[in-house]
């Protein structure tokens, strides 16, 4: 812990160390400045990071599975993405709303950010640093197969691939195939099929 | 690596930095990273303060990343454009002073040595092409 406040983010451990970096310092500076300033609390702050640890690869197998295994929340999922969410208690706040996009035998649908770095984090939680890459980003909408290989996607040739570039107002989520042998799979074994990869497309669940 | 980019940058010379789509800056390299705890909390106080607060929209905030210019664009780290980008807004918007950041600066690094952790280079400069001291007269 490297100063005073730190005691209330206990949720894991520290990865500041070595030498505080001239952000780290503006980082601690600018929350001294807010605190002092009554705009927002520590507490505030560890309540939001507290949240966003709840938000993860687990939350998104467990929304997926459920498409999986009830025909009518999936419907819901794919067409009302946020209610569908709502009705498993997972707010995606008013900053941007979420769509779900399903691979099909013939479709297969890969999500990226071409200008940022947009994400459902309210429902798979900080986007991985790949994705934040100007290679990810440049490069996935002009030869989307060539960057699947890289992921270990290989794709049949009459499969269409779709590429889907987020904003900071919509934000698009993959819905992956279900492999045929988990047919008869409860949602809860199911879950263990499903990797944050396969909800971003980069990654097809066997 | 900054100068490669700007090479490949110039075969899309109307692109602004940030409008990278289509190029190929290369293999994606797939490393995890864990975010620092420095880095949570400016993704907190952002997402407080444009959602919660109202005290500006993600539209702002990525005016101001990307109104910096290649080298400090392809420079700095994702929460190292964010972090900049709240202290801009935020001295912008007159919640805070250059004035009062400057004083609790030097205040942050004391407690940080204090604490027995050392603290590495100077201050994060402002960018005097997109942000001049006429913006900071609230």
């Amino acid at each position: 812990m490297h100063d005073h406040h730190d005691h209330d983010l206990t949720f894991q451990a520290d990865h500041d160390t070595g030498p505080a970096s001239p952000y780290e310092v503006l980082e601690h500076a600018i929350r001294e400045l807010l605190v002092e300033k009554g705009v927002l609390t520590n507490a505030e702050i560890s309540e939001h990071i507290d949240k966003m640890a709840t938000r993860n690869e687990t939350l998104g197998a467990k929304v997926t599975a459920r498409a999986w295994t009830d025909p009518e929340f999936k419907q819901r999922y794919l067409n009302d993405t946020r209610a569908a969410l709502a009705s498993m208690d997972i707010d995606i706040g008013d900053m941007a709303e979420y769509r779900v996009v399903e691979n099909t035998p013939r479709i297969h649908n890969v999500i990226i950010c071409t200008l940022c770095s947009c994400y459902p984090k309210l429902l798979l939680g900080y986007p991985p640093s790949w994705y934040k890459s100007v290679t990810y980003r440049s490069r996935t909408v002009r030869e989307p197969r060539a960057v699947l290989q890289e992921f270990g996607v290989e794709l049949p040739d009459g499969v269409e691939v779709r590429v889907h570039d987020s904003t900071a107002d919509l934000r698009y989520i993959v819905l992956p195939m279900q492999p045929e042998e988990t047919t008869d799979w409860p949602a809860e074994k199911l879950m263990a099929k499903i990797s944050r990869d396969s909800l971003i497309g980069t990654s097809i669940p066997t | 690596m900054s100068q490669k980019k700007n090479e490949l940058r110039s075969t899309a010379p109307d692109n602004t930095v940030h409008d990278v789509g289509g190029l190929d800056f290369g293999n994606v390299d797939m490393q995890e990273h864990d975010l620092a705890f420095w880095e949570r909390r400016v993704d907190a106080m952002i997402v407080i303060l444009a959602n919660n607060r109202g005290a500006f929209k993600i539209d702002a905030m990525r005016r101001v990343i990307e109104s910096y210019g290649e080298q400090q664009y392809d420079a700095t780290t994702y929460y190292e454009k964010w972090c900049r980008a709240l202290r801009n807004l935020l001295v912008e918007q007159g919640v805070i002073s250059r004035d009062e950041l400057a004083a609790k600066l030097a205040e942050s690094r004391e407690t940080m040595r204090s604490a027995s952790r050392d603290v590495s280079g100077d201050d994060v400069p402002w960018n005097e092409g997109v942000w001049n001291e006429e913006t900071n007269n609230s």
